[in-house]
């Protein structure tokens, strides 16, 4: 058994770990508002995006001539895979999720027999990749100085994704992040951004056409780069408001395990002082009958 | 019968304006000025940088924006624009800054000859602007 001094350091121990799990929490909870915040505000831009482009793809004229981004290269063979995490630890299995649902993703490409790239975007999915996959990955992209997800920084990821795909250096592409449902609730996602899905979504098949200024085609092509870059940008915002999710719900319970483990080494310090005092008693009794 | 309808301007950040009382919207389209009046047909376009006037019951509003996409759908108006700034709080210092961006831009001896024409307009509307 511990003597009391070692207990009594112990608790002192996970007392001040709680203190530094309730502020991670309380800073989190903070950011959090925040972020859910732009993450919603976020929203109507990449829908409104997304409708143009349906709109506009399902008027066009001639698929074959459908600019690349849309249609794809016409291969599958070469899949880039834009794994997006956080750059700090302490989030409960924000980053573990993305890396699970990406993993089996290339594992289900390998098996396929397709050549696989990845380019990660923030250090931590970096981190647990480059130990499987380090010769796999082509890129990594991290934001440590900006504070919060910008549109400058999803513009750079798109502008180096897109100029891969114009070197033909990949076919298709995919991201992976985790869009937030709710504190507790955060769903990995893989979205495949080139070639575009444009069957997605079945809601209405509106018949009036449109009026194009100018045509279709330049109105896709310039449109399309600028797509890429707002899904990545929504996938930035849906991942930050994730993370702070996350990293509260798991400082929670760290705080709350932190309380459980101080009222038991508390029970067992005050039973082994008592243990101690009764010890002393029961010595000085037996001294003194014995005289 | 009421001529109005709704515009909405979306950034990447957020909904910067919804206005459900607008008699006419004009837009610096990619080949010219376009005016937009209720029931139009519906129309995608792109802008140019310029200015969007919103004329509506409860007053004139102006914004410089300077580039974006506008649909125009069922009497609803949506411009998604990466750049849009209110011309009332657009004040001196801010203004030279954007022109000072777009000059360096200009100067720069690979850009290609759509972006130079972009640039341009940029640079003639923000000097319009003083």
């Amino acid at each position: 058994m511990a003597s009391l001094d070692d207990l009594k350091k112990r608790i002192a121990s996970v007392k001040s770990t709680q203190k530094i799990t309730k502020a991670m929490k309380m800073v989190a909870a903070a950011k959090l508002r925040r972020a859910q915040e732009s993450a919603e505000k976020g929203r109507p831009y990449s829908e409104k995006m997304n409708n143009v482009i349906l709109n506009l793809s399902s008027g066009i004229s001639d698929k074959e001539n459908a600019p690349k981004l849309l249609s794809g290269s016409g291969k599958d063979q070469i899949h880039l895979c834009v794994v997006m995490t956080s750059d700090r630890g302490l989030c409960g299995g924000f980053n573990s999720n993305i890396i699970k649902k990406a993993k089996s993703y290339f594992a289900k490409l390998s098996e396929e027999g397709k050549e696989l790239k990845i380019i990660t975007v923030g250090s931590k999915g970096n981190d647990q990749l480059k130990r499987v996959y380090g010769d796999k990955i082509i890129s990594h992209i991290s934001f440590k100085e900006s504070k919060n997800a910008n549109y400058f920084d999803a513009e750079k990821v798109g502008k180096i994704v897109i100029e891969k795909f114009e070197d033909e250096e990949f076919d298709v592409c995919t991201i992976f992040y985790n869009q937030f449902k709710n504190v507790i609730t955060q769903i990995p996602q893989a979205q495949q951004i080139i070639p575009l899905n444009t069957e997605t979504s079945e809601e209405d098949k509106s018949d009036d056409s449109y009026e194009f200024e100018p045509d279709e085609d330049e109105i896709l092509s310039n449109l399309l780069p600028k797509n890429i870059s707002t899904q990545i940008f929504k996938a930035m915002l849906e991942n930050s408001a994730s993370e702070q999710g996350s990293r509260m719900s798991a400082m929670d319970n760290a705080t709350r395990n932190a309380g459980e483990m101080v009222d038991k080494l508390t029970i067992e310090y005050n039973r082994s002082r008592q243990a101690a005092i009764t010890k002393e008693l029961i010595e000085i009794i037996s001294g003194a009958e014995s005289l | 019968m009421s001529e109005e309808f709704k515009v909405e301007i979306v950034n990447p950040e957020k909904s910067f304006l919804i206005k459900e009382d607008v008699s006419e919207v004009i837009v610096p389209a990619f080949e010219g000025e376009m005016g937009i009046l209720k029931d139009h047909i519906s129309i995608i376009s792109f802008l140019k940088p310029g200015i969007i006037k919103i004329l509506s019951k409860s007053g004139d509003e102006n914004y410089y924006v300077e580039d974006g996409i506008v649909e125009f759908k069922n009497n609803n108006l949506s411009i998604l624009t990466s750049s849009i700034f209110n011309i009332n709080d657009l004040d001196k210092s801010k203004q030279q800054d954007l022109l000072k961006q777009a000059e360096e831009e200009a100067n720069k001896p690979e850009i290609n000859d759509q972006s130079k024409y972009l640039v341009d307009q940029k640079i003639e509307v923000l000097k319009s602007l003083n």
